[in-house]
């Protein structure tokens, strides 16, 4: 008679799941780096492997931290908006280059443009790890002082500009 | 004036599913004949609701009535016409209106083909389906009312979602929830066998023709929406365990084991918990796709619009569905279970084998798929599953059922002689292992481990099937319906398989950028990029390349994949160009102006991946002909057992 009872028991569990995930954003990803020090990353450039890109580069500036890479379906639609972005001149995008394959990703920025100010190759996903990267495309919102802001996941449009990163980064760039 | 009197119709609808479900459990409860009689009378009623409804809602479109919030949000005067109508059932409202049609449409045909079955069986089944209704038009009604007036009324609409203005769309929803709701008919008859407190090999037989022919409308709506995935999203993948698939998925698995199971429970008269919780689990896992799909709880590029009321409303209701039928086959199923023998070595083996297989995959394929929303919820982070997980948790299992397969289809009931099935299939094992080894390396000239396993399992279970039908021919004995259907919808399965096994081991797959005049070469055939231009449809503009192929300077095919901009969501959309023949696809997807005329393009050369879809129709008609089998067309004898003791004697006659 028991065994009986087993399926009702499990629903009633997944029930109980159920409701309380109606009541979560499963789009909204916090990261627990937000209004504390960016994790210290120093990862080889992405044209030149002797140069090196860390935390000093972004310093002295509000900046986003773009993580990408060629297998990433959604980031080929968030390039055009980035380079947007870069030609406007409003915030420097530094690039991670995510678990990709350098000649790849060279040729991915040669045909479709080269909004970064520089990029940081991530083979192995080890400096993505350590910020808590859970896919690509994400974007990090960095203060001058190497703070992180903001943290949005999913593609960068038009709109995510407008209204979630632009207003954040005139406020940031205004108490400089 | 219209979309008020489709309102109307279905509050009136609502009122008979109320009588539909209240008059006939009752009446047979009570043994009351004439509460019972209400059933027919009232399903044909509904359906007549829900259908005048519905048309309402198909005049508001065509008639571009932007005055009706839905239409405005999904539809446009620039619109064509199809996809007008199908615009109807492209977001949450109208879909749900859909699947409330075809609930109304498979109870009318229950109420309709039933009139052989005992008076109170029949009137608990449609009983139990009105129940489900009730549900469906609160739903509708309370928090989804596909006729709600926008004042004042919209200049012109918003336009179609242009992911889905696309022809497979038009279909695919209407087939897929013929299958989801299918299910629900095998449910009402496990519901209707626990209330009576009797489950015996009648009503298997009379269950299972109705699980087939749903399972064959998932079976094809499953394989339609991995169709337009493929040429629709631009590239060229065909499953991508997206929630949302997996929500269509899992009913599948289960409706599949479930066909199964009944195949035991008529012939044997066993495996009736299994039966029961199976028909349960079918339609509790569409209700649940409903839910994940129209919940926002879990991410999902299908996904609709969300509301956490709607989320709420389906949850209690899945609550009150599935947690009543659970606790009911608590109570009831050790009452209807047979204890009877069968040795190690028999068809009842296999056939537990493929239910505790396909329960185990599905029950992987749940976990994965909710895994987030537990993380979530207990708060240890958000984490997303992918496809590695999916491809290993599923093949786990489906291995070692493609192997038994093979076995199980030669295997007698009650047992069956080692030495026997060992010489019957001797001969086809050697072949496929055989073949299966050397066939992908000679063709391919590589191959690997997990490439060699699904070529062997493959040809096993394509070879297997064809024995017991190709030796009934040569004997001249005759060839039922049933045995010829089940060897085509396992010929169905072990074609996938090939197709998806070759398809993932040798599918070539480029992105790079052309200039007009270039040719590259992919996996032996030469692309030459001709040259772009500019294509006007009728609520999009498009940048259609001309790409020639050739293979050894023979012409081979010309495409012409575009990459549309719809006028009023301004969305981006791939139309990929395909030449599909038997053994390979070429697919060129077109990307993004490079600057200079160049262009980034995806070329893809995939073999046999047209396998998979052949596969999925095979089984489709397979179901059908075993759907149509002798057996299940005469006439059940029309029994009433008024006095039978609840519970069925062991060594009940099969």
């Amino acid at each position: 008679m028991l065994r009986y009872l087993v399926p009702v028991a499990v629903f009633a569990v997944l029930v109980g799941f159920f409701f309380r995930g109606l009541y979560l954003k499963p789009s909204e990803i916090p990261s627990p780096f937000v209004g504390k020090a960016a994790p210290s990353f120093e990862l080889p450039r992405l044209h030149d492997p002797e140069q090196r890109l860390s935390n000093a580069d972004m310093q002295g500036s509000v900046s986003l931290l773009n993580v990408w890479a060629t297998w990433c379906f959604a980031c080929r639609q968030e390039h055009p908006v980035l380079n947007e972005i870069a030609e406007s001149g409003v915030v420097p995008i530094f690039g991670l280059n995510l678990k990709d394959q350098r000649p790849l990703a060279l040729r991915w920025l040669e045909q479709l443009g080269d909004p970064y100010a520089a990029t940081g190759f991530d083979g192995d996903g080890k400096v993505a790890l350590d910020w808590g990267v859970y896919g690509a495309p994400e974007t990090f919102l960095v203060d001058a002082d190497g703070t992180v802001l903001y943290k949005h996941i999913a593609p960068i449009t038009q709109d995510v500009w407008q209204q979630e990163l632009l207003p954040r980064i005139q406020a940031a760039q205004s108490r400089q | 004036m219209i979309p008020e009197l489709g309102h109307f119709a279905l509050i009136l609808a609502l009122c008979l599913s109320l009588a539909l479900a209240v008059f006939p459990l009752v009446g047979a409860h009570q043994g009351r004949s004439s509460w019972m009689l209400v059933a027919r009378t009232a399903a044909a009623g509904q359906f007549v609701f829900v259908a005048f409804a519905f048309g309402c809602l198909v005049w508001a479109f065509l008639h571009n009535d932007f005055s009706v919030l839905y239409v405005a949000t999904n539809s446009n005067s620039a619109l064509p016409i199809p996809y007008r109508v199908a615009a109807v059932w492209g977001a949450h409202e109208g879909s749900l209106l859909l699947w409330v049609l075809i609930l109304a449409g498979w109870t009318l045909a229950v109420a309709t083909f039933s009139k052989n079955l005992p008076e109170r069986m029949g009137s608990r089944v449609l009983g139990v389906l009105g129940l489900i209704m009730v549900g469906f038009l609160l739903f509708v009604l309370m928090t989804s009312n596909p006729f709600d007036r926008l004042i004042p009324a919209a200049l012109d609409g918003n336009d179609l979602n242009p992911l889905l203005q696309d022809p497979a769309l038009v279909i695919h929803p209407p087939i897929l929830y013929m299958g989801y709701v299918g299910l629900s008919v095998a449910f009402a008859f496990a519901v209707a066998a626990m209330l009576e407190g009797k489950l015996d090999s009648e009503w298997a037989r009379w269950t299972r023709p109705w699980t087939i022919v749903s399972w064959m409308f998932l079976t094809l709506g499953i394989a339609l929406g991995s169709w337009w995935a493929y040429y629709e999203l631009g590239w060229g993948g065909w499953w991508f365990w997206d929630p949302v698939e997996n929500a269509s998925f899992m009913p599948w698995l289960m409706a599949t084991a479930l066909i199964h199971s009944l195949a035991v429970t008529e012939t044997r008269g066993l495996f009736k918990s299994w039966t029961l919780l199976l028909a349960i689990f079918g339609f509790s896992l569409s209700l649940l796709g409903t839910f994940l799909v129209r919940s926002g709880v879990l991410i999902s590029v299908h996904a609709f619009a969300s509301d956490p009321s709607r989320g709420l409303f389906i949850l209690i209701y899945l609550a009150v569905v599935i947690g009543a039928a659970l606790a009911l086959f608590a109570f009831r199923a050790p009452k209807v279970t047979t204890k009877q023998g069968f040795r190690l070595l028999s068809r009842e083996t296999f056939l537990l084998s493929n239910n505790i297989l396909l329960v185990a995959a599905t029950a992987l394929i749940l976990q994965g798929t909710l895994y987030p929303l537990f993380m979530d919820a207990l708060a240890l982070g958000k984490v997303s599953v992918g496809p590695p997980y999916f491809n290993s948790a599923f093949l786990a299992p489906v291995l070692p059922l493609l192997l038994l397969l093979g076995f199980g289809m030669h295997a007698a009931w009650i047992r069956q002689d080692q030495q026997s099935l060992l010489k019957r299939l001797r001969g086809v094992a050697i072949v496929a292992l055989a073949a299966g080894v050397v066939l992908p390396w000679a063709v391919f000239d590589s191959t690997k481990l997990l490439t060699v396993i699904g070529c062997v399992l493959g040809l096993w279970v394509l070879l297997s099937s064809l024995i017991e039908p190709l030796a009934r021919l040569r004997d001249g004995k005759r060839l039922t319906r049933g045995l010829v259907g089940m060897s085509v919808a396992h010929i169905g399965v072990a074609v996938c398989v090939l197709g998806v096994t070759i398809t993932s081991a040798y599918n070539i797959e480029t992105d790079l950028g052309v200039e007009p005049g270039e040719t590259v070469t992919v996996g032996g055939y030469d692309f030459t990029f001709q040259g772009i231009r500019r294509v006007e449809g009728p609520n999009y503009s498009a940048d259609e390349a001309d790409v020639r192929i050739t293979r050894d300077g023979e012409f081979v095919a010309e495409l012409k994949p575009q990459k549309r901009v719809y006028r009023v969501q301004k969305s981006p959309m791939t139309e990929a160009g395909i030449d599909g023949r038997m053994g390979r696809d070429l697919f060129v997807a077109l990307g993004d102006p490079l600057g200079g005329g160049a262009w980034s393009m995806r070329i893809q050369y995939k073999p046999l991946v047209r396998f998979i879809w052949i596969g999925a129709i095979l089984m489709t008609l397979g179901g059908g002909l075993a759907a149509s089998d002798r057996r299940y067309r005469v006439a059940v004898r029309h029994r009433e057992r008024e006095k039978e003791p609840v519970g069925v004697p062991a060594g009940e006659p099969a």
